[in-house]
């Protein structure tokens, strides 16, 4: 049965209530770069900051969204209220994509203090990164206490969201092959906490082992001053290490409020606006019919790429 | 602006067969679509549930295990419960045409059965979304 549309300003009161449906609308319209979307965004913004954000990371099949469904459960336990964006890689071919993470946390659906969303990478104008914060905010909006970004490990837009997160964790699993996952997807350095995830191995050891002298040898550094991050071991088969997992999150929340910490949480700000301004600069230029006008002279030689770009960019910045 | 189609593809209670969905899961990928999988053995409410998160243009059920006519009027009522009554809602698998003309009644949009084309099913589904307009 179809309705009318409804404003996204008009979305917000619900969405602050709790209301699923208007939480879950509002994202889909932050995800698709909806125009419309970006005054209730910017309500959205000013009300909150609230929510812790965790991202978490690694090579597929490192063992995220099994550790993510453990994860969520001691955090219910608490009492706090949690919501997951699971991000997959879209098809290159078709854009499309199959997201298959919510299968692995299918026992949290059904917990009222639960969210759980499925995100493709592309799909998104100016990138990801840029929609999955304005998601971050929504869900904060909502009440949610912890927000818990899962992302494959692989691919700049990927690490971007890692970085813009609180909390970035970085997972590595024992036995698929390359020792240190982490080194060869290039993301060490982003790491606040290490997890080796699967534990119940008995080649984890050796994975621990690797990633605290890799730390000790000076090999990556935290984003947020004066914290070590820690390397801790974690099994979703036998449930174990979540306690310690939640208390470094509660510890390097503490650095992250604490003077030093606000850097960050500047730095966060900083990549967003300029995400957003990629964003709009990126519609306009995809708006731009003085591509064919001028590829047609680039083409003929009359001009050059560098003189056209520079004359289509001064003309789409004099307009408002 | 994107224009991504959202799909959620659902396998509900004991029905184990999911040659099917799986297919349907591919064929939609492959055109440009966002398809989300319940996996096997959910409830209704589970997948409504995740339905609603999700926000999906779409929830499709698949079904070979007979039960169509207990499952779509607890879907329909989950879904007016959470105040998504505009969602899509398809049926796809083996099923008996008596069923099939029931459930379109009750609301279900469009029922695809066994050796449906895949571009059949992707412009069916294109076509629904299209139909019912920006959200
Ligand atoms: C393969 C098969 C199995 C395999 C399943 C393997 C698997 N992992 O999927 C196995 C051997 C395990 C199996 C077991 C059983 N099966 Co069986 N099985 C079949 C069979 C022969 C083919 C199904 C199939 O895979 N087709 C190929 C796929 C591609 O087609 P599809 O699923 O229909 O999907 C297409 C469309 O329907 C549509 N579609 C499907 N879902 C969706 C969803 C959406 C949203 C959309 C848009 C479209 C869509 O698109 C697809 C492409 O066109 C059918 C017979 C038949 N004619 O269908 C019996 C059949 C489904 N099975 C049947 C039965 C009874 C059983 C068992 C109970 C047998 C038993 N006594 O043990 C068990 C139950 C298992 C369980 N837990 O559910 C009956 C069901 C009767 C009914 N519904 O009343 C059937 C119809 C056979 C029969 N004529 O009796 N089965
Ligand atoms: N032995 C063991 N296997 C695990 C553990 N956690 C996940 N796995 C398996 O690792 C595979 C990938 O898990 P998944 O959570 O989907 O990884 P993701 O791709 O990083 O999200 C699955 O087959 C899981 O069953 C664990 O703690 N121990
Ligand atoms: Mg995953």
């Amino acid at each position: 049965m179809a309705r009318p549309y409804i404003p996204s300003l008009d979305l917000i009161d619900p969405a602050s209530k709790g209301e699923t449906w208007a939480i879950a609308r509002l994202i889909s319209r932050a995800e698709a770069g909806v125009p419309e979307v970006r005054e209730a965004i910017g309500q959205i913004y000013k009300r909150v900051g609230r929510a812790h954000v965790v991202g978490i990371t690694g090579v597929p099949g490192s063992g995220k969204s099994t550790m993510v469904n453990r994860l969520v459960r001691r955090l219910l336990d608490d009492g706090l209220r949690v919501a997951v964006v699971a991000i997959d890689p879209s098809s290159p071919y078709s854009g499309g994509s199959i997201l298959g993470d919510r299968i692995r946390m299918s026992d949290l659906v059904m917990h009222p203090n639960v969210f759980i969303r499925s995100m493709a990478t592309r799909g998104a104008v100016g990138g990801m990164a840029h929609a999955a914060l304005d998601v971050v905010d929504i869900l904060d909006l909502a009440g949610f206490d912890k927000i818990i970004i899962e992302t494959v490990g692989v691919g700049q837009d990927e690490v971007e969201i890692a970085k813009a997160s609180h909390t970035t964790v970085v997972v590595s699993a024992p036995g698929l092959g390359d020792e240190i996952q982490a080194i060869k997807a290039g993301i060490l350095e982003i790491a606040d906490i290490h997890v080796v995830s699967k534990c119940d191995r008995s080649d984890a050891n050796r994975t621990l082992t690797d990633i605290k002298m890799m730390l000790r040898d000076g090999v990556g550094g935290a984003l947020t001053r004066g914290w070590a991050p820690p390397v801790i071991g974690t099994s979703s088969l036998d449930n174990e290490g979540f306690e310690e997992l939640v208390a470094a999150f509660e510890q390097h929340l503490a650095k992250l409020d604490g003077a030093p910490g606000i850097e960050r949480r500047e730095q966060i700000s900083i990549f967003r606006l300029r995400k957003a301004a990629e964003a709009l600069m990126l519609e306009k230029l995809r708006t731009e019919s003085d591509f064919e006008t001028y590829g047609q002279r680039v083409a003929a030689r009359q001009t050059d790429p560098y003189s056209a770009a520079s004359a289509i960019v001064k003309h789409f910045s004099t307009e408002t | 602006m994107s224009t991504q189609i959202r799909v959620l593809l659902a396998k509900v209670g004991l029905d184990g067969h999911d040659r099917g969905v799986k297919v349907v899961a591919r064929t939609l990928r492959d055109a440009g679509m966002d398809v989300v999988y319940s996996g096997l053995h959910r409830t209704p409410e589970e997948v409504v549930t995740a339905a609603v998160q999700e926000d999906v243009d779409i929830l499709g059920v698949s079904l070979l295990s007979g039960v169509q006519m207990t499952v779509f009027p607890k879907i329909f009522a989950l879904l007016r419960q959470h105040k998504v009554e505009d969602m899509i809602v398809v049926a796809g698998g083996v099923m008996p045409d008596e069923d099939v003309e029931e459930l379109k009644r009750m609301g279900v949009a469009e029922v695809l059965l066994q050796d449906t084309p895949p571009q059949y099913i992707i412009e069916t589904l294109t076509a629904l979304v299209a139909a019912r307009g920006p959200r």
